[in-house]
């Protein structure tokens, strides 16, 4: 059993406050991932967690057990850095059997053996064993790092944006791998990014943070379907959400300098003045559709093409599949897709509906 | 429109007369002086000796060189006492950087980490290495006087109870040692501290995390990062203890008898005292220049391959 829980930490640096009243618990087996921008407290938060840095108030809970006060060997976690932290000068077989090499352990050489090689097939690195690490490739370095973190079935594994020194391929190719090891060894991870596509991909759960706060804690889906503010909004989806201005009269929502206008919600009311927001998937064309537009940009990528339709002042993305045969100054008719529409207040918090 | 740029034309053709200089001229201009300078103190006095070393010559002599061949060089190597001053100074540079370095590292060690006054402190200890070797050499001669010098007082032998270190033969040597290892301990700690300021912290917590013991730390991390610019710090105090002079002859002049006679200070006596005898001054300066050569190009081999490794 391991399981991770945090009450309400709050960190404070000499003159910043890094994370503020964060809390969340972290399941058996439950591959959990720590969303945000760069300096949101994700990296603070992995190291108070490890126990890398102490917090300024609240409990870290491993088991139902406060670990506040044990040092970082004793809480039986692994940590995967950004950086590949190897020791050059080891082979790889050296420096995956390290961690078991510590007295306490008391592990034969045999079993050693036995787990590094078990290690070493999961992470398809055999046939480096006897490299030393300088001599590897990025890709390479970030496997054995993570070897290094598997072959001691660790409480929890911590990872700190481990695929982003990585180049584009390889970064989605190992990507794959991780969640598969996660899935068969059910391992407890958390994994901090700022990359909301490796979020989207391999969590069961993702915490989305911001400015030292968490805003959100659910599933992909309903981190994407429903996020709890304009911020989570616009930090998931590529191509990024529409996010316009809206206006509420007499049960009817206008989009401002816009002729698009739509019945209100009847579920709710609205304030006069609010943002409205639509994934480009929920712009859909439809040649007998409410809207019309003027097609002002298009960016093909194979799968899909990205449309810019020019709609009164504003402007609207929306996504197509595959390559698309409009025009530039094309009229387009389109509809927006009713049901997925997500209202946000002035404050850029959802408003339920 | 023509007009006027045809004017402009001629306004601006005198001031392009005074600046005719070309880019090449000034290269010219900035580097002469260094390469005139730099054959006649370098070069030719390099190429010079050498021809001298095949000399019968003597600089107050008057009478012009005599070519001999290599019979100086026969003469300088089948001379037992010039292979005991050789041994001499291989023993001072082996204590010596061996204790430079120990300590120097040591010193780096405990700088590195920041603590309140670290700052003024590094700079502290990095003073005797700016001072003037033969001042250095003069003052701690004093320190060292066993009548009026501060050590023996601080080692609690008022005189007439302390020896004489520097007139002692047995503790001659170890008297320069420690002259040199204080003067040149903060180099290796300087070189040392930037080896050891670059090591990334996750390193360390890498191996905390994995319950690596603090010896594990120093010898896979701290030791494999900062040997490049160890071996650098070494190579430098090696060649500059095979060239030690001005220290001995602040402290001791070679004495006492032949105690402290390093080699640099052998050369002096033979090109500079009594017969001058500049033919074999310089053989034995070419001598000196081949084995220094030689170790440092052992050393740089060793250490490409350390990097290599790294």
């Amino acid at each position: 059993m391991s399981h991770v829980e945090l009450q309400h930490i709050t960190k404070r640096f000499k003159t910043v406050t890094a994370l503020r009243d964060v809390s969340f618990e972290i399941q058996d087996g439950e591959f959990f991932v720590l969303l945000g921008p760069t300096g949101a407290g994700k990296t603070t938060t992995l190291r108070v967690i490890a126990g890398l840095e102490k917090q300024t108030q609240g409990h870290v809970l491993f088991d139902g057990e406060i670990v506040d006060d044990l040092p970082p060997p004793d809480r039986d976690i692994a940590f995967v850095f950004q950086q590949y932290s190897l020791y050059p000068n080891m082979t790889v077989y050296d420096n995956l059997a390290f961690p078991l090499r510590a007295p306490m352990r008391r592990m034969s050489e045999a079993e050693i053996r036995q787990r590094v090689y078990q290690a070493a097939e999961i992470l398809r690195i055999t046939h480096l064993l006897e490299r030393r690490t300088a001599h590897l490739s990025g890709g390479e370095m970030q496997r054995v790092s993570l070897g290094r973190a598997i072959v001691r079935q660790p409480r929890i594994f911590l990872m700190d944006e481990p695929l982003s020194n990585l180049d584009a391929k390889l970064r989605e190719a190992l990507r794959v791998e991780l969640k598969h090891i996660q899935k068969t060894q059910g391992s407890t991870t958390l994994f901090v990014t700022h990359d909301q596509i490796e979020a989207l991909t391999m969590a069961d759960r993702i915490a989305v943070l911001n400015k030292g706060r968490i805003v959100q804690i659910g599933s992909p889906i309903d981190i994407y379907d429903r996020p709890a503010t304009i911020f989570v909004a616009q930090l998931v989806g590529v191509p990024r959400i529409n996010l316009v201005d809206a206006r509420c009269e007499d049960g009817t929502i206008s989009i401002v300098n816009s002729p698009v206008r739509l019945p209100k919600p009847v579920s709710r009311e609205l304030p006069r003045t609010f943002k409205l927001g639509v994934r480009p998937e929920h712009v859909q064309l439809d040649p007998q559709g409410e809207f019309v537009g003027e097609l002002l940009l298009i960016e093909p990528l194979g799968v899909e093409s990205i449309l810019h339709i020019k709609v009164g002042q504003q402007s609207l993305v929306c996504t197509v599949p595959g390559m698309t045969r409009h025009k530039l100054g094309d009229a387009l008719r389109f509809n927006l897709v009713r049901d997925r529409l997500h209202y946000f207040g002035e404050d850029g918090v959802r408003i339920q509906v | 429109m023509t007009a006027t740029t045809a004017l402009q034309a001629e306004k601006v053709t005198p001031r392009h007369r005074v600046r005719r200089i070309s880019d090449k001229t000034i290269q010219t201009a900035f580097i002469l002086p260094t390469m005139v300078l730099l054959i006649l103190w370098n070069i030719f006095p390099l190429f010079y000796s050498l021809y001298l070393s095949f000399t019968e010559y003597s600089v107050i002599s008057g009478a012009p060189p005599r070519w001999v061949g290599f019979e100086n060089y026969r003469n300088v190597l089948s001379d037992p006492l010039i292979w005991k001053y050789f041994a001499l100074t291989g023993r001072f540079a082996l204590l010596s950087v061996g204790l430079q370095t120990i300590i120097g590292f040591a010193m780096a060690m405990i700088v590195r980490a920041k603590f309140r006054g670290s700052g003024f402190i590094t700079t502290l200890i990095l003073i005797p290495m700016m001072l003037s070797p033969v001042v250095v050499g003069k003052f701690w001669a004093m320190i060292y006087n066993p009548t009026f010098g501060p050590l023996n007082y601080l080692l609690g032998m008022p005189p007439p109870r302390g020896p004489d270190w520097l007139a002692n033969p047995e503790f001659a040597l170890w008297s320069v040692v420690l002259v040199d290892v204080w003067m040149w301990s903060p180099f290796v700690m300087l070189l040392c501290l930037s080896g050891l300021k670059a090591i990334p912290e996750y390193l360390y917590e890498a191996a905390a995390i994995d319950r690596a013991s603090a010896w594990f730390q120093f010898w896979r991390i701290t030791l494999p990062q900062v040997a490049p610019l160890l071996m650098i710090a070494i190579l430098f105090r090696t060649i500059e203890a095979f060239k030690q002079f001005d220290v001995v002859m602040g402290l001791t002049g070679g004495g006492p008898g032949d105690a402290t006679e390093l080699i640099a200070v052998k050369l002096y006596r033979i090109a500079f005292l009594g017969r001058f005898d500049t033919g074999i001054a310089s053989a034995f300066a070419y001598i000196v220049l081949i084995i220094i050569i030689a170790i440092s190009n052992l050393y740089i081999r060793y250490l490409n391959r350390l990097r290599g490794e790294a």
